[in-house]
């Protein structure tokens, strides 16, 4: 997808007015949080996990060429073919080369969130190969012509009515009724066939294990198995932070991976690829191609952004935002939206690209208390402002009101003059009433919300005048 | 207790408190010399530095952290009525100080022994008020840096068991953002309108008179958004119920 984080402020101004998006999200979000809690409190050794998950992630990523060599060697020794690629475009190459010289038609795909970033689409129609989204979620999208607005739940925007509007416009056959298992049972009619008949089947992968060489993925519709298993061609597209040492290793994030994104103890399929069909195997695709993506993830090792590459793509972060919760995943204008995508976004594109992302943030903490590898969001969020400044992006406007305030916030003297005489031009502003509804340079609070008037005097001024009197009663 | 045992505490009043509403620093005051604190307010006390901070600038943040860390240093302990403010200094001046470790020391102290009033109140003087009433239905809002960043959550419904007169309903979603956010809110209006508006939902459908909370900044955001819904729903600080210095229309004032 084009990224158009820059234009962040028109993107929120539409989804604001937007009743259907504030209807599924709503139904979404909520739902989501209640379940994760759920299943969180009844795990009890949830803390205990979510720091070995996090110790884990902390010394693959400390010893990575060494883990990516062993799954390399190891995957290589299962019979795939191991690509790298140092970019979006050197993926889409692999790609579109693998689809050419198998002759491909047609390719399912599985939905992946790092096959987004690299641009899977663009990489098929440059190959002329016919894109089938077989994931629920990303079917309903790739009808509408959508993109992701949720990393696990792609269609988030989209209430189940205007799905069934879709549906009645799009399949070959329309759903026997709006009711959601018709819906379901529509798209599955719609998809049966392609599934077996499709040249290439495309995945990512939400785990790479080293010691085996085996990708793994995880998934509720079991149309990872059937993307993956029928074709001639199996891809799997992973970028490269994905890497966990052992099959142990894996099964803590397991655990904690379907807990914190959808509120269920396991999915209803975990799948382990371990290279293409063997003699005597009954099925199976003949040739298995990963492509290994970097795509800016070495440039975050050893940075103050490096905590990222710990994260697995639950969405726990973005289901508990509200900012998130009032916009919704198309307003980031990125592939990755929520705070993850916020952190993300201006790591895989740039600072100014992505300028309104980390400010667009109240600093509340819950994304970095729900993460389940403990990434500190709101702290990177922080950073990434600060970097911001040191580049000189914040607006001349916001820069001479915040260069106003410090002026005086460091001469406590001056300081306490002026509010002092602030506090007495608001009550002027007043004109005796005791909420203000209108404000000169204070559009921002007084559009939505009342402004108290203040009390007579600040408390310093009140505080010495009781302390003056004090004084001279003695 | 004699004077001399009796704990330093400067008072960091906040700017939002000394501007809009010194009555939560003159309540403050009152519980703390209750408690049996000997209190000072220093005069050259300003701001925490948050705006700076949130905004990205660094030396700023720097230059007012050292001016706190002069002002505020020599006190037994410095209390502060908003967790959002007690947490600059408590868990993030440190961010600001990695390229000046000479400075370390004199932060680290400081972060140490500052507190948010009712943790403070709770959790350090043991205190439990007494003699203090309070007619109304309450509900109560978890501000985030408070709640998260400083663990506040049991105390003030510690506190708020021993007013007399005072019931409690909870709130659901009593933890989630009220979309003040500090200079998000003048930033992304709407987004923190969207926000608040939700929030404010959720105060009605308890059925209260009163929101209760531990930060100006998010009790102001609250207060004039139920203001604008014409909503008649008080908003004090906690600190103000505590004190028996709830009085008038509340924050947004209501009722007034």
């Amino acid at each position: 997808m084009i990224q158009t984080s820059d234009r962040f402020r028109d993107h929120v101004a539409r989804a604001l007015t937007d009743d259907n998006l504030k209807v599924a999200l709503t139904r979404t979000t909520g739902l989501l949080q209640t379940r994760r809690k759920q299943v969180i409190d009844e795990y009890a050794e949830y803390g205990e996990a979510r720091k070995r998950a996090q110790a884990i992630k902390e010394h693959t990523l400390n010893h990575l060429d060494h883990y990516l060599e062993m799954f390399e060697a190891n995957a290589t020794a299962n019979g795939a073919v191991v690509h790298w690629a140092q970019t979006p475009q050197e993926a889409r190459r692999i790609v579109s080369e693998i689809c050419v010289a198998a002759g491909a038609k047609t390719a399912t795909r599985v939905k992946s969130m790092l096959g987004e970033e690299i641009g899977i689409a663009e990489a098929l129609s440059d190959a002329g190969v016919e894109r089938i989204e077989t994931d629920l979620a990303e079917h309903i999208i790739q009808l509408a012509d959508d993109p992701p607005s949720h990393i696990v739940m792609p269609a988030m925007h989209k209430t189940h009515e205007q799905v069934a509007d879709l549906f009645d416009d799009k399949h070959g056959v329309a759903p026997d009724s709006h009711d959601i298992p018709d819906l379901v049972g529509s798209a599955r009619r719609e998809l049966r066939q392609k599934f077996l008949n499709a040249d290439v089947g495309i995945s990512g992968a939400n785990f790479l294990i080293a010691e085996t060489g085996a990708t793994v993925t995880v998934t509720n519709e079991g149309n990872s198995e059937l993307t993956c298993t029928p074709p001639k061609v199996h891809i799997v597209t992973v970028g490269i932070e994905k890497l966990v040492p052992g099959m142990d290793h894996a099964s803590v994030f397991l655990r904690l991976l379907s807990r914190a994104a959808i509120g269920a103890e396991i999915t209803q399929y975990t799948t382990f690829y371990n290279g293409p069909k063997r003699q005597g195997d009954a099925d199976g695709p003949e040739a298995y191609h990963i492509v290994l993506v970097d795509n800016h993830r070495t440039e975050m090792l050893g940075s103050d952004l490096e905590p990222m590459l710990r994260c697995i793509r639950c969405g726990a972060c973005m289901n508990h935002c509200p900012v998130y919760a009032a916009v919704g995943g198309h307003a980031y204008g990125a592939v990755y939206p929520g705070p993850m995508g916020s952190v993300l976004t201006p790591a895989l594109s740039s600072l100014e690209a992505a300028k309104d992302l980390p400010n667009a943030c109240t600093l509340n903490g819950r994304c970095k208390e729900v993460c389940p590898v403990n990434i500190p969001l709101p702290d990177m969020l922080r950073n990434l402002r600060a970097r911001q400044w040191d580049a000189n992006l914040p607006t001349r406007v916001s820069k001479a009101a915040l260069g106003a305030w410090s002026f005086l916030a460091k001469r406590p003297r001056l300081y306490h003059l002026v509010t002092g005489l602030g506090v007495h031009g608001i009550r002027l502003w007043a004109f005796g009433r005791s909420r203000i509804k209108r404000m000169p340079f204070a559009g921002g609070w007084v559009k939505h919300r009342d402004l108290p008037r203040p009390e007579k005097g600040s408390f310093m001024q009140q505080y010495n005048a009781s302390l003056h009197a004090t004084r001279n009663r003695k | 207790m004699t004077q001399s045992e009796k704990p330093r505490v400067a008072l960091f009043v906040t700017c939002l408190v000394n501007a809009m509403r010194p009555n939560i620093g003159f309540a403050t005051l009152k519980l703390l010399e209750d408690a049996g604190c000997d209190v000072d307010v220093p005069e050259a006390q300003t701001c925490c530095g948050q705006p700076a901070f949130n905004s990205g600038d660094d030396a700023t943040t720097r230059a007012i952290a050292k001016q706190l860390i002069k002002t505020f240093g020599d006190y037994d302990y410095v209390v502060v009525p908003s967790g959002s403010c007690a947490s600059m200094i408590r868990t993030h001046y440190r961010d600001v100080f990695k390229d000046e470790p000479h400075w370390i020391e004199q932060q680290s102290a400081l972060s140490a022994k500052t507190w948010e009033v009712l943790s403070f109140l709770s959790d350090v003087m043991k205190y439990q008020p007494s003699d203090v009433h309070y007619d109304g239905l309450a509900t109560y809002h978890d501000s985030c840096s408070g709640l998260r960043d400083l663990g506040v959550h049991d105390q003030p419904r510690a506190l708020l068991n021993g007013v007399g007169g005072l019931k409690m309903t909870p709130l659901q979603d009593n933890d989630a953002c009220c979309g003040f956010g500090g200079t998000f809110c003048v930033k992304y209006p709407d987004i923190s309108n969207a926000i608040v508006t939700d929030k404010t939902a959720r105060i009605a459908a308890t059925g209260a008179d009163t929101l209760l909370a531990g930060d100006l900044g998010c009790l102001m955001n609250m207060a004039g958004k139920l203001s604008r819904e014409g909503r008649e729903i008080k908003a004090y600080h906690t600190v103000e119920v505590l004190a028996g210095m709830a009085k008038g229309g509340g924050i947004g004032g209501a009722g007034e």
